[in-house]
């Protein structure tokens, strides 16, 4: 803040993006790094403020006035250790974060918020460019055993934690790869997935043990994890997806969007997609039904894979484009976003809710669906505003519903909440002793900062259940 | 004529709510020979000759048994030395003169005489033995009664609870025609620091004294270790009697008085005496000659000043004479007349002179003495007096052969630099945060700047706080608050001094060389090389000890450790050492650090009480102290010098620009200035005095620690023992040592700040210190008051009120105990309620015009009331606007600046509030840089846009509770509509300052928490000083109840005030009207940005930016929500408790239940005496209810007047003036104000002719139109707020002496004049012009200070001036005669420069030397007129002034 007044000299840049047309012919992240420059002189826009409502608005309570100055300086090792103080994977969260802490920035209230998230984008890509990240290894161990369960973004901030604090970890992943959401939900036009390995390399450096391959529950029981170590944390995210229960659901070309995007990031990553699932918008008339971050995902896959035109449909009415008078600053602004997925060429609409889907020969040709509000929780169907929509890919984006109950959940007897999510304590504690939640699986679907902030959460959670005494707060600050 | 004298200053005495008993008055007159011969002769006893017997007069019990043994302790006493009882009398006195208090407490009145029987050289000294030796006798008898009141062969003391002017009905002595004297000293007294007692009347035995001992715990401390060293020859083993030389329990004038009888007992003569413990300001003097100097300096290695503003007067009963403190902070003028009287006194006037009579009038200067000798039978002055004084002993010659400087010391090997990751486990044990270094050390290092914010401090008290705490943060500095000045430290940093003395001190009755064998320390701030310097062994006879602080790190190791320490000290200076160290280098895994403040106030006691303190000097070399209020605390609490060697550390390691090299300088350079502020708040200006003077208060810590190793700690409520103290300091250690610090390991790049806390006490931070103004908080309110939305309310009402285990304040410790409830609809309507409250006082500057304005709305609208804080208001905001709403704010600040002040500002109030001090910041000015001073700013403040503006720490017309009084008369004189109201800061004895207010004939006091808002305050400030109103409130409440006289003045309060709740605790504890500051502000838009003072806030609330402030989102419904929400809030409350009213409410402690504390540390905290119920007692009120603010002579001015007031038409009148007129002018100036408006009428449409001695305030704020003609003289403050009128004063066309050579005017003349013109023919004291932005003086002569912190105007002055000539001036010209060339040398260079004269000032300069001839017909205006061109004339420009004026020239 050596400047302040910079929020008057200079106005909000955010990075760029690359053009359009440039963009959706590749998988690479539509983002172009701001240059250091460009960033150092748009840190010097925060104002240091006495109350900084961005670093309350952030789940991780990221230090974000100290290191805007940091970066205003010119000091990025140090702003780098600073934000790793508080977030394990700021290279993350600076590309996909929606960034609350700047909706709720000061700045906010009249002016542009600071470019948060971009900075923090830059503080991180700054430390990925030297190569590898400096492990932080525990330099005593404690000889306590952790399984962390799920290594998407809350289970690996939970595991680096947990080892950095001393306790041997070991993360059992279902998947082929690790990260979760991170790696095989989100596309790599928002994130490209390299940026993983490094950071679990750290991880392993710093002594967790993965089992990737290995489905809890089915692979080995949660009993026997309980036995064998001294804590479990379950992180396996909220996979159940929300249905459509209407006429037609059955037919062909009417799928979950996450089985559609998982596929895109593994033939990203080079996999091979069985020729037989294969669900690709090549070409297709592509109606994505939910008008969310997934639709969203679905409609910038689906234009990157030349569809021949995409709808997104929302059963909420359209938001209004600036604040209303209810919805304050500093909370999180209900009004329209458009992401750059859904700039590149998405017909949406909203209000509309689709009442079946017709098909030939077994495969869906177009949607019935028709203007709708909701009153008091209930679906009202304005009469004679019925329509019909072509097409021949229908993507189900419409959320999740919470964890898998089965397996894992169940073996255990966990306790659930009213939403179906896994109940916990503010320690992250589930009803189980010594079984301990988070991210999506404790609060059902959600962000990937909120994902890390439970990992951290939880794991000093875990560490005050195993040493009675909370030793991580110093692992915190550093 | 004493008598005469006392009766002329009744109104400078205060009485209580009994009109007929006061605070004290006396006189001390010559043994009445003729009277006692006489009246003796009756009952048989025959005197010897004058001068062979002494008087005791005494105050006895009144019950018999108990007299007759207080009568026999005496004359044993008298036997007991050898000397002759000849026998007793009964002082006659009539108890009808007495009011009912005054008759209740008095006691038996006898009198002894003493044969003598020993040389009579030695009988005065005798005579002391003897009054020693009964007190001492007495009091071991447990007679508490018996008080020898003087006991002398010369002077005889008659004094007491009765009034000034009814003195001489009570003593029937003092009515006969053979009590004659050829001296009298007198004394009419104000009581603002003690009860009033018969025995606390002045004249003490050798002093009267009007003013305040700022250090007088250090000087009692420092006296009381002195003792075991102490030796004379003459006093032999009496000298056991004599001990402790301070009676305890005694006012600070009765230490000092006894102070000052036993040094000249011990064989001082009494000028001596009184140079070597009120010493004027030497330090920084050049004037001074060489040995006085000497003299100076050689007695501060024996004694500390006895600081504080004084006039004294004293006398043996051979030398009579008076000297005033080194600031000159209280008057003292004199008159010599031919006929060979001698006149001294705070005004000019006690007693009538013919004017031909007059051989010389004058005033006391700061720090000068004025004496009679009685035997040479004349005046001896200043500067002859000192001169034979001087020259006792060869003192110079003594210094240079034994005083030592640090800087000759050879340069020592430096110990090696600490490695980062010790450092780092050090800072954390030391609970450095991030914070610390980035807010706190960065702006001291780099620029030696003191830390700013803005905002209150929101966060818990330390005791409350559930982060582990530094011991010093448990400790609030004090302050001074109307009974004695701030001073200025920047300004009139020529009074200050931070050097001091390091090392064993000797026998204070001897003088010998090897007393002044001590090191000299510029500054107490140690740096690492200094403290290797004195640790080296460089010097033989300078034995220094290191004692480590340190004990093994478990709880009960505490104690112990501590004990050890002191033995260990106490041992080391039985084995001859001279300095201790005290160190904590010694810190790591296996030793925490004692904390420093309780290891060296441990020690410094503990060698106290064994006396052997003065023998060796304290050095602290300490972990902890990285800011200034450590520092303070440490020398507080004893400490010689401190070694802040982490804090060095620190700042060498910062990632700054400033090279490393310079920054311990810088660091050094800031904690001085930082320190010196802290001292100044005080009213101290001496490092040496202040030491050990322990100016503080504990807010949460325990009687078992403060008694047995602070003592004489005030700490109201209890608190931490040594436990938690142990427990916290061992969190910190374990912090650093049991767990692994980020940035300790190798490996990987770090710096010192990866390996600290967050800290978050100066900015909100998630896992920081708590703070009542939250993101939670702020949102949830600023949503309720523009949704009017209840529910949210709710949520921020309940975040606030809701303090459970983790409280903030201390009104979060307890619960609101139930009554039995009433209906809601019972209760008085929020309507009602909400003309209760006001916002705060928040200058315009300070915030903007929006802000500003909207609160002024949005309070007249509901029948609040608003503030305008000090810095003046538009007089456009005075008229209605259109739609009906007002701008206009109820409140009008007058504070120590007096922007803006004018007589139509006055008058536009319905209460006027006087700002002696603001919670943020108690105790200093303020400052609105150049920067934020825009047209509009620059215009109701009366100067110009872009000059800085200053307003200085003290009122300058508010250096005494008599001076208070005299404006609140001058206000209510102007505008008696208005209530008047004084706004002071809570801190230990505001009960009796705010029982001081309400004799000053105030309407309201204002008690504000040390936590409220500010603009602009050095962190230190804001943190640091003053307590939570709670306590204040409580004491106020209390002690206006005990002397009756609650029901004279409505309780104000506030600070952090947010919810129903917060007003319902404080209506419980006795607060009638709430103030609301930051609350109003959040609810316009405000959200805790904390950047006011830098002009940037991004919402339009704190700035005078346009960009900025156009973003300004508040109304006046978001305003008016807020105060009805917690005015809803508070009648639920009320309901509840079973309180249909707030009036019924008030003073309820019984209703305030202390919630069990699970906190350890909160646990311990104890409110007994907080929560006392008090209730007023018996109120004479009634017998007062003449107005004090009436007077003949202005009625009169007003009826003469009448006509003009009315239609504008011309008017005359020719008027007899005494000192008791005071504010002569001011009801008329306030009748034209209000009638015409700011422009006032044409020039001398009242035009008034007056002779005679004017009291106080003559013309005060006088507006255009207004022409008051003087023959005669004025008091202090002629001219005061000058508004437009012209004031001429010219002496006594009789008059003989030379008139540019004599005071006409007193002191601090036209303060905060804003326009007008004033001719003085003749000179004036002290701080002429002060604050002057506007008016036009022509004077022959001035004191020290003239023009200080001018903006705007024009002086000229035809003759001397004195020094630190224009201070702080910004604005305005001056033009001095300055043939003799010595205005450069007394010019304070900082601000403006010399120049000489352009045609056009010339010009200018001969005009008003012609006016002021036609108005004042002075002879030296006339000499200098005749021989135009030939005097030289220098011009004062101010650097900032000639900035403008070229840029308008530009322009
Ligand atoms: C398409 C899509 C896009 C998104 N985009 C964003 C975005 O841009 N920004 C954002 O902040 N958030 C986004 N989110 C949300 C975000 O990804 C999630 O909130 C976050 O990843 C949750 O993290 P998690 O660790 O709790 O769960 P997940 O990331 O879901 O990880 C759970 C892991 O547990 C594994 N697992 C599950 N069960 C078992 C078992 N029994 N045994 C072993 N392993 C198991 C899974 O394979 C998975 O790897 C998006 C979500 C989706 C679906
Ligand atoms: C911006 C600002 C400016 C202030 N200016 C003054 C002032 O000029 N004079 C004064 O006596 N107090 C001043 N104060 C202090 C308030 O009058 C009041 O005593 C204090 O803020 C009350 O505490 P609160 O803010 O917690 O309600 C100021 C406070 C603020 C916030
Ligand atoms: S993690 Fe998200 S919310 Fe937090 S600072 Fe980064 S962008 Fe903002
Ligand atoms: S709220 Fe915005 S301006 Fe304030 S500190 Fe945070 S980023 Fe900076
Ligand atoms: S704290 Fe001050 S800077 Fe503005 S937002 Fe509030 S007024």
């Amino acid at each position: 803040m050596s400047d302040p007044k910079g929020f008057l000299r200079l106005p909000r840049v955010e990075e760029g993006e690359r053009p359009v047309a440039e963009r959706i012919a590749d998988w690479r992240e539509v983002g172009v790094p701001a240059s250091d420059a460009a960033v150092r002189d748009q840190a010097s826009r925060c104002m240091d403020c006495g109350i900084p409502f961005c670093h309350q608005g952030c789940p991780l309570g990221n230090l974000v006035p100290e290191w805007n100055d940091l970066v205003h300086h010119g000091r990025l090792d140090e702003a780098a250790r600073r934000l790793h103080a508080t977030n394990n994977f700021p290279e993350v969260t600076g590309r996909v974060c929606p960034a609350p802490c700047e909706s709720s920035c000061v700045l906010n209230i009249r002016d542009e918020p600071v470019t948060i998230k971009t900075i923090e984008r830059t503080i991180a890509d700054h430390v990925l460019a030297q190569g590898a990240y400096v492990p932080q290894p525990a330099r005593v161990r404690t000889g306590r055993r952790v399984a962390v369960v799920g290594a998407g973004p809350a289970g690996l901030a939970a595991a680096q934690q947990l080892a950095r604090t001393g306790h041997d970890v070991v993360v059992f992943e279902r998947d082929d790869r690790l990260g979760g959401l991170l790696r095989y939900g989100i596309p790599d036009f928002k994130m490209e997935k390299a940026i993983l390995d490094a950071r679990v390399a750290q991880l392993r450096a710093e002594g967790v043990a993965f089992r990737v391959g290995v489905a809890v529950g089915q692979d080995l029981r949660g009993e026997q994890l309980l036995h064998e170590f001294h804590a479990v944390v379950l992180t396996t995210g909220a996979r159940v997806p929300r249905d459509l229960p209407i006429p037609g659901r059955e037919l062909k070309g009417v799928v979950f969007a996450m089985e559609y995007l998982v596929q895109q990031n593994r033939r990203v990553a080079g996999d091979e997609v069985d020729a037989g699932r294969a669900v690709v918008a090549t070409g297709k008339q592509v109606v994505v039904i939910g008008g969310g971050d997934t639709g969203s995902d679905c409609v910038g896959t689906a234009v990157r894979q030349g569809a021949a035109s995409v709808a997104q449909l929302e059963l909420m009415p359209k938001p209004a484009l600036a604040r209303l008078p209810g919805n304050p600053w500093p909370e999180w602004p209900l009004v329209l976003r458009t992401s750059t997925s859904q700039e590149e060429g998405a017909d949406r609409d909203w209000s509309i809710a689709t009442r079946a889907f017709r098909g030939e020969a077994g495969h869906v040709v177009s949607i019935e669906a028709q203007r709708a509000v909701l009153e008091a929780g209930r679906i009202k169907y304005l009469p004679g505003t019925e329509l019909s929509m072509p097409c021949d890919l229908v993507l189900l984006a419409m959320g999740f519903v919470g964890p898998e109950r089965q397996g894992v959940v169940e073996q255990l007897a966990l306790a659930l909440d009213g939403r179906g999510n896994v109940r916990t304590d503010a320690s992250g504690a589930t009803s189980v002793p010594g079984v301990f939640a988070g991210g999506d699986a404790a609060r059902g679907q959600s962000l990937v900062v909120w994902a890390i902030a439970d990992g951290r959460r939880v794991a000093s959670g875990v560490d005050a259940y195993l040493r009675r005494t909370p030793t991580l707060a110093r692992a915190a600050n550093g | 004529m004493g008598i005469e004298i006392l009766r002329r200053l009744a109104h400078r005495g205060a009485a209580g709510c009994d009109p007929r008993s006061s605070d004290g008055a006396g006189i001390l007159i010559h043994v009445p020979h003729a009277r006692f011969e006489r009246t003796l002769a009756h009952t048989g006893i025959e005197l010897p000759l004058e001068g062979d017997y002494g008087v005791a007069q005494c105050f006895l019990s009144r019950d018999a048994a108990q007299a007759a043994a207080e009568m026999r302790a005496l004359e044993e006493a008298v036997r007991h030395h050898n000397q002759k009882v000849i026998g007793w009398r009964d002082v006659p006195v009539d108890e009808r003169a007495l009011g009912p208090v005054a008759r209740e407490s008095m006691p038996a009145f006898r009198q002894l005489f003493v044969g003598r029987m020993c040389p009579a050289a030695v009988f005065e000294r005798t005579l002391f033995m003897i009054r020693k030796r009964a007190g001492r006798r007495a009091s071991d008898a447990g007679l508490p009664g018996f008080y020898v009141a003087s006991l002398s062969s010369k002077t005889v003391v008659y004094k007491g609870l009765s009034l000034p002017e009814h003195l001489a009905d009570f003593y029937l002595d003092l009515r006969e025609e053979e009590t004659r004297s050829r001296i009298a000293l007198v004394h009419s007294r104000f009581s603002t620091n003690t009860f009033p007692t018969w025995e606390r009347a002045h004249p003490y035995r050798r002093i009267a004294h009007n003013g305040e001992i700022n250090t007088l715990r250090g000087n009692q401390t420092w006296m009381r270790a002195r003792e075991p060293l102490l030796a004379s020859a003459a006093f032999g083993e009496h000298l056991a009697d004599f001990k402790p030389i301070i009676r305890p329990g005694g006012s600070d004038s009765a230490s000092l008085d006894n102070v000052v009888d036993f040094l000249v007992a011990g064989g001082r003569s009494l000028p001596h005496v009184m140079m070597m413990l009120v010493p004027e300001a030497w330090e920084g003097n050049s004037e001074m000659p060489v040995g006085r100097r000497a003299f100076y300096e050689y007695h501060a290695s024996l004694v500390e000043p006895w600081d504080g503003p004084a006039a004294i007067l004293f006398t043996d009963g051979t030398y009579v004479g008076a000297t005033l403190d080194r600031n000159g902070l209280r008057p003292m003028k004199y008159v010599v007349t031919e006929s060979g009287f001698v006149v001294a006194a705070s005004e000019l006037g006690v007693l009538d002179f013919d004017a031909e009579d007059v051989l010389e009038k004058g005033r006391l200067q700061p720090g000068r003495m004025l004496l009679v000798d009685m035997a040479r039978g004349r005046v001896v002055g200043d500067e002859e007096i000192k001169s034979e004084v001087a020259a006792h002993e060869p003192y110079a010659a003594w210094l240079e052969g034994n005083k030592l400087d640090l800087a000759s010391l050879p340069v020592p090997a430096l110990p090696a630099s600490m490695t980062p990751a010790d450092r780092r486990r050090r800072m954390r044990a030391a609970g450095y945060s991030r914070e610390d270094l980035r807010v706190l050390l960065a702006p001291m290092a780099t620029n030696g700047e003191e830390p700013t914010g803005s905002m209150g401090n929101d966060a818990p008290l330390a005791v409350l706080s559930e982060r582990p705490q530094l011991f010093f943060r448990y400790f609030k500095q004090q302050f001074a608050q109307v009974t004695n000045p701030p001073i200025d430290p920047i300004r009139e940093k020529l009074v200050m001094t931070l050097a001091s003395c390091v090392g064993g001190e000797g026998n204070l009755l001897a003088e010998t060389p090897d007393q002044c064998r001590l090191l000299e320390l510029a500054q107490p701030v140690l740096t690492n090389e200094d403290l290797a310097k004195l640790v080296g062994g460089a010097l033989a006879d300078f034995s220094v000890r290191v004692l480590p602080a340190l004990f093994a790190p478990r709880v009960e190791a505490l104690e112990p450790a501590l004990e050890a320490l002191c033995s260990a000290a106490e041992g080391a200076v039985d084995a001859g050492a001279s300095i201790l160290v005290l160190s904590d280098r010694g810190i790591d895994r296996e030793h925490a650090g004692i904390p420093s403040l309780l290891a060296t106030s441990a020690v410094h006691h503990a060698l106290a009480r064994s006396g052997k303190r003065m023998r060796v000097g304290l050095v602290v070399e300490t972990s902890e102290v990285r800011e200034v209020a450590d520092l303070a605390l440490l020398v507080g609490y004893g400490a010689g010098a401190v070694n802040p060697y982490l804090a060095f550390e620190a700042i060498d390691a910062l990632d700054v620009g400033t090279p490393r090299g310079e920054r311990p300088a810088h660091y050094v350079h800031a904690l001085g200035k930082g320190l010196l502020k802290v001292m100044s708040k005080m009213g101290i200006s001496c490092l040496s005095s202040y030491q050990g003077a322990q100016i503080f208060e504990a807010v949460g810590v325990g009687k078992v620690v403060v008694d047995r190793w602070m003592p004489g700690t005030a700490s109201r409520i209890g608190g931490v023992g040594l436990r938690e103290i142990a427990c916290e300091t061992l969190l910190r250690h374990a912090a650093a040592f049991e767990v692994e610090v980020p940035g300790t390991t190798s490996g990987g790049e770090s710096s010192d700040e990866d390996a600290l806390d967050v800290g978050g006490v100066y900015a909100w931070r998630v896992g920081g210190e708590r703070h009542l103004w939250s993101p939670k908080t702020v949102a949830s309110l600023q949503k309720a008051v523009r949704l009017e939305d209840a529910s949210s309310y709710e949520v921020y009402a309940r975040a606030i009120n809701d303090q459970g285990t983790a409280p903030f304040t201390l009104r979060g410790c307890w619960d609101l105990a139930g009554g039995d409830p009433v209906p809601l609809e019972e209760v008085e309507p929020a309507a009602k309620i909400v003309r209760r409250f006001a916002t705060g006082a928040m200058s315009f500057g300070s915030i903007s015009k929006e802000a500003h304005e909207n609160l002024a709305v949005a309070m007249n609208r509901i029948g609040g009331k608003s503030n305008s804080g000090e810095g003046g208001e538009d007089a456009a905001r005075f008229l209605p606007l259109e739609n009906g709403d007002s701008r206009r704010s109820a409140i009008k600040q007058v504070a120590s600046a007096r922007f803006g002040v004018t007589a139509h500002y006055l008058v536009n109030a319905d209460e006027l509030q006087i700002k002696i001090a603001q919670g943020a910041k108690p105790g200093e000015g303020g400052q609105l840089p150049g920067h934020k001073v825009d047209e509009a700013i620059a215009r109701v403040r009366h100067s110009v846009p872009g000059v800085t503006l200053i307003s200085p720490p003290p009122h300058h017309d508010i250096y005494s509770i008599e001076d208070l009084a005299q404006l609140v008369y001058d206000l209510k004189s102007v505008n008696p509509r208005a209530r008047v109201s004084v706004k002071l800061v809570s801190e230990t004895g505001v009960g009796t300052i705010a029982a001081g207010v309400a004799k000053a004939h105030a309407d309201a006091v204002h008690i504000a928490g040390h936590d409220g808002g500010t603009g602009a305050s050095p962190l230190s400030s804001i943190h640091h000083a003053g307590t939570s109103w709670e306590l204040g409130l409580a004491e106020t409440h209390q002690v206006l109840c005990l002397n009756g006289l609650r029901d004279r003045v409505r309780v104000q309060v506030d600070g952090q005030l947010k919810t129903g709740r917060d007003v319902a605790f404080a209506a419980l504890l006795g607060a009638d009207e709430f103030g609301f500051a930051t609350a109003p502000l959040v609810a316009s838009g405000c959200v805790m940005m904390r950047k006011c003072h830098l002009n940037t806030c991004p919402v339009g609330v704190a700035t005078q930016d346009p960009v900025l402030r156009a973003r300004f989102a508040g109304t006046p419904e978001h305003v008016i929500n807020f105060f009805f929400f917690v005015a809803e809030e508070l009648r639920a409350i009320m309901a509840r408790l079973g309180f249909r009213t707030i009036d019924a409410m008030v003073g309820h402690t019984d209703r305030i239940a202390p919630r069990t504390m699970v906190h350890p540390k909160a646990a311990t905290l104890d409110f007994t005496d907080v929560l006392v119920r008090a209730v007023q007692v018996e109120s004479n009120a009634a017998a007062d209810t003449a107005s004090p603010f009436t007077s003949s002579t202005e009625e009169a001015l007003l009826e003469a007047a009448h006509h003009s007031v009315k239609y504008g038409a011309p008017s005359t009148m020719q008027v007899a003036l005494t000192n008791a007129d005071r504010a002569f002018g001011a009801r008329l100036a306030g009748e034209l104000a209000r009638k015409h408006g700011a422009g006032g009428l044409p020039d001398a449409t009242v035009a008034v002719e007056a002779t005679g001695t004017a009291g106080q305030s003559f013309g005060a704020f006088a507006t255009r139109g207004m022409l008051l003609v003087l023959e005669g003289d004025a008091n202090d403050y002629a001219g005061k707020g000058l508004s437009g009128g012209v004031l001429a004063i010219r002496p006594p066309a009789r008059a003989r002496y030379k008139a540019h050579e004599n005071v006409i005017v007193g002191n601090t003349c036209l303060y905060g004049a804003t326009s007008g013109k004033a001719f003085f023919a003749g000179r004036a004291g002290e701080r002429f012009a002060v604050r002057n932005s506007g008016a036009v003086a022509v004077v022959e002569g001035v004191g020290d200070h003239a023009c200080e912190y001018m903006t705007g105007g024009t002086v000229v002055v035809l003759g001397a001036t004195g020094r630190n000539f224009a201070a702080g001036m910004s604005g305005g010209i001056a033009y001095v005669l300055d043939d003799d060339r010595v205005l450069a040398g007394r010019v304070s260079k900082a601000t403006v420069d010399l120049e000489t004269l352009a045609a056009e000032d010339d010009e200018l300069l001969r005009l008003l030397v012609e006016e002021h001839v036609a108005h004042t017909r002075s002879a030296r205006g006339k000499a200098l007129l005749a021989a135009w061109g030939k005097r030289r004339f220098v011009k004062a420009m101010p650097h900032e002034w000639r900035r403008v004026l070229e840029l308008r020239k530009v322009g």
